[in-house]
C-alpha cells in the first residue's frame, strides 16, 4: 500500500457559537485536535457605517459611534468630537472634559466587566458573569441619568457634552467607587488563583512585544505584552494630562497576563473616576459657539437668533473647514482612531475608522495555531473581541 | 505582574521634536514629499514605485523606528485624475510619534503589498479590495473581507449607491436566502441643505473636486 495523504479536518466554529462572541464565524484546518489554520470570516454584522457617515451632517453621524463597540459606547464618541474638534480648533470647557473622562472611563470598567466575565464563562466559570453585569447595570444606570439612555447614549458632542450632570449623580458615582474595590477582590477571589482558569489562559496565547507591534496590536494586548504604551498617557486628550495613574503592564504576554492587566486597569479607572470628580466645578458644559453648538432651551424662547441657530444646526448641521487629520483615543479595547477626510461641506468626505479589534482578529490566526481547539475560545475570550466595531 | 512608572508626555515628545521631524523629512528627501497638515501631523505623499522603499526605510530605520501600521485605507476622488488615494498610518511607539504616508493612484493600477514590511497590513489590503477595487500584488490572500459571499461591487466608491443593488430575503418556498433588486417603498431623502445666500462657489461644488478640476485644466492649458 502506498503513502496515504491525510487531509486536515475542516471545522467550522460559529457564528452560532456562544464562544464566538456574537457573529464570529472562524473556519478552522485541524489535524486531530491541534489547529493548523484558523480562517477568520468577519462582515457578518457589517453595516457600512463609512457609508452611511459620509451622508450624514458631522452631528447625525456621531450616534453612529455609540454601535460600534457597544459595550464601552462613550469612548467611541468621545474619538469623533475630538476629531471635529481639532478641525474646528474649538475649546473644550474645563467641567466638560472632566464629565467625559468620568465617563470615560466609567465606559473602560464597563468594556471589561463584560469582557473578564464573558471570557471567564468562555474556560468554565459561571459566577463571575452572574456578578459582573449586576455592576454593569449600576454603571448603565449612571449613563442613564446623564444621557437619558442605558447604552446609545450619544451624549459627547463637538464642543463638550450635551447636558450637564443632574444633581447627586456624582456622588452616587463616588459612592458606587467605595463599594466596587469589593466585587474586584471577590472577582479576583475566583479566577486570580483558581487553577482551572490558569490551566485554562497560562502560556496559551503567547505574544511577544516585536510580534504585538507587528500584528498592530494596541490597548491591554500591547501592554500584557510589555509594553508600556497608552495613549492617555503618551498623547494625553481633554483632561487626562492631570489625571495621576500607573500603565500596568504584564510579562508573560499569554491569555492570563491579558486577564491580569485589564483587573488592574479597572482599578486604575476608579481612581481617575474619584480624581475627576474631585476637580469639577461649576460652569459651562459646552462651548458657546452658535455656529457649532446649539443655543441653551431658555434662550430659544427668548431670542430669535438662538431660534435661527438652533434650526440651522440641527437641519444643515456646521461646515468644517476642508482638512485631513488622524485622530485617536485609548478605549478600553486598544487605539480607537478616525482618520477623518472634510472638504468644506456639511458631511465628512471620508471617515475611516480604525478599530482595534479588527488587528486582534486578524491575528488570531497566527495565535491559535499549533493550539488546541479549546484554546481557540481562551485565546478570543482574552484578545476582547466585539464584532460591532470590527464589521463597522 | 508590574507596574510602570509613570511616562511624562514632556519627556516622550517634546525632547526629539525639532530633530525627528527633519529627520524623517531627509530620509525621505528623494522619494515624498512633505504635505501641510492640522496640528504639525506630519504627512507625506510619495508615488506608487516608491511606496514600498519609503515604507521599509521608515520601518527599518533605528532614528525613526516607525515599528507598527496602525491603519491602511483608500479614499476615493471621482472628479480627479488619479482617482483614489492610499493612506497609511504609521506609528512609532519609541519615539512617540505618527507619520502619514498618502500615494495617489489611478483606478486599475496594481499596488504591490506592503505585507511583506507590516504584518497588520494584510487585513486592511483586504478591506481596500473589497471595498474600493483596488487589486494589490504579492497579497498572500487577496479575498474580499466584509461583504456578503458572492458580493459583486465595491461598496466605498463614491458612484456606489447608498442603498445599493440588491436586497436579501427568506424564500419559503425555496427554503433559501433569496437575493433581488432592491426596491424603495420611499424615495431616497437625499436633502439639500447647502444655503443658496451663503454664496454657492465653493460650498456647491465640494472644494477638494474643485480643486482637482483647476489643476486638470492647467494641465491641458498648459499642454496645448
Amino acid at each position: 500500500m502506498g503513502e496515504m495523504q491525510i487531509r486536515p479536518l475542516t471545522l467550522n466554529f460559529g457564528p452560532q457559537h456562544p464562544a464566538a462572541h456574537g457573529v464570529l464565524r472562524l473556519v478552522l484546518e485541524m489535524d486531530g485536535e491541534v489547529i493548523q489554520r484558523a480562517d477568520p470570516h468577519i462582515g457578518l454584522l457589517h453595516r457600512g457605517t463609512e457609508k452611511l457617515i459620509e451622508q450624514k451632517t458631522y452631528l447625525q453621524a456621531l450616534p453612529y459611534f455609540d454601535r460600534l463597540d457597544y459595550v464601552s459606547p462613550m469612548n467611541q464618541e468621545h474619538v469623533w468630537a475630538l476629531a471635529i474638534e481639532s478641525a474646528l480648533q474649538i475649546e473644550v470647557p474645563r467641567r466638560a472634559q472632566l464629565i467625559r473622562v468620568m465617563f470615560c472611563e466609567i465606559g473602560r470598567i464597563l468594556n471589561h466587566l463584560l469582557n473578564l466575565t464573558t471570557f471567564a464563562i468562555d474556560v468554565g466559570a459561571m459566577t463571575p458573569l452572574l456578578w459582573g453585569f449586576e455592576e454593569r447595570e449600576h454603571l448603565m444606570e449612571f449613563c442613564e441619568r446623564a444621557s437619558g439612555a442605558r447604552l446609545h447614549a450619544a451624549y459627547f458632542r463637538p464642543g463638550g457634552v450635551h447636558q450637564d450632570i443632574p444633581d447627586g449623580l456624582a456622588e452616587d458615582i463616588l459612592n458606587w467607587c467605595d463599594k466596587f474595590p469589593n466585587f474586584i477582590t471577590d472577582l479576583e477571589t475566583l479566577l486570580t488563583d483558581n487553577r482551572i482558569f490558569k490551566q485554562r489562559t497560562v502560556d496559551i496565547g503567547v505574544l511577544s512585544a516585536d510580534n504585538a507591534l507587528a500584528l498592530g496590536m494596541s490597548g491591554p494586548v500591547i501592554r500584557a505584552s510589555g509594553l508600556a504604551w497608552d495613549l492617555r498617557k503618551s498623547n494625553p486628550y481633554d483632561a487626562y494630562d492631570e489625571m495621576k495613574f500607573d500603565i500596568p503592564v504584564g510579562k508573560t504576554g499569554d491569555c492570563y497576563a491579558r486577564y491580569l492587566v485589564r483587573v488592574e486597569e479597572m482599578k486604575q479607572s476608579l481612581s481617575i473616576i474619584k480624581q475627576a470628580i474631585h476637580k469639577m466645578e461649576p460652569g459651562p458644559v459646552l462651548a458657546q459657539n452658535n455656529k457649532i453648538t446649539p443655543p441653551r432651551r431658555g434662550d430659544m424662547k427668548m431670542s430669535m437668533e438662538s431660534l435661527i441657530h438652533h434650526f440651522k444646526i440641527y437641519t444643515e448641521g456646521f461646515h468644517v473647514p476642508a482638512s485631513e487629520s488622524y485622530t485617536a483615543v485609548e478605549a478600553p479595547k486598544g487605539e480607537f482612531g478616525v482618520y477623518l477626510v472634510s472638504d468644506g461641506s456639511n458631511k465628512p468626505y471620508r471617515c475611516k475608522i480604525r478599530a482595534p479589534g479588527y488587528f486582534f482578529m486578524a491575528a488570531v490566526d497566527e495565535m491559535s495555531r499549533g493550539h488546541m481547539l479549546a484554546d481557540s475560545v481562551a485565546i478570543i475570550g482574552s484578545l476582547d473581541v466585539v464584532f460591532g466595531e470590527i464589521d463597522r | 505582574m508590574t507596574t510602570a512608572d509613570t511616562i511624562h508626555p514632556e519627556m516622550t515628545t517634546n525632547n526629539t521634536e525639532p530633530s525627528f521631524e527633519a529627520l524623517a523629512t531627509q530620509l525621505l528627501a528623494n522619494s515624498a514629499e512633505r504635505v501641510p497638515s492640522l496640528k504639525g501631523q506630519l504627512v507625506y505623499r510619495c508615488e506608487l514605485s516608491k511606496l514600498i522603499s519609503v515604507l521599509k526605510l521608515l520601518n527599518s530605520n533605528e532614528n525613526l523606528e516607525f515599528s507598527q501600521l496602525s491603519d491602511l485605507t483608500a479614499v476615493d476622488y471621482p472628479g480627479r485624475i488619479q482617482r483614489f488615494e492610499l493612506v497609511y498610518q504609521l506609528l512609532s511607539i519609541t519615539h512617540n510619534r505618527r507619520i502619514r504616508i498618502i500615494c495617489a493612484i489611478d483606478e486599475g493600477q496594481i499596488v504591490p503589498s506592503a505585507t511583506g514590511v507590516y504584518k497588520s497590513a494584510e487585513w486592511p489590503e483586504r478591506e481596500v479590495w473589497d471595498m474600493y477595487g483596488l487589486f494589490f500584488s504579492d497579497h498572500p490572500d487577496l479575498r474580499r473581507l466584509l461583504t456578503d459571499y458572492g458580493f459583486e461591487g465595491h461598496p466605498l466608491r463614491k458612484d456606489f449607491p447608498l442603498t445599493g443593488y440588491v436586497e436579501v430575503r427568506y424564500d419559503d418556498i425555496e427554503r433559501r436566502v433569496a437575493y433581488q433588486p432592491v426596491q424603495l417603498t420611499q424615495e431616497y431623502r437625499d436633502f439639500d441643505f447647502l444655503s443658496p445666500w451663503e454664496g454657492d462657489q465653493e460650498l456647491v461644488h465640494s472644494s477638494l473636486n474643485a480643486e482637482a478640476e483647476n489643476k486638470e485644466n492647467a494641465k491641458k492649458d498648459g499642454g496645448s
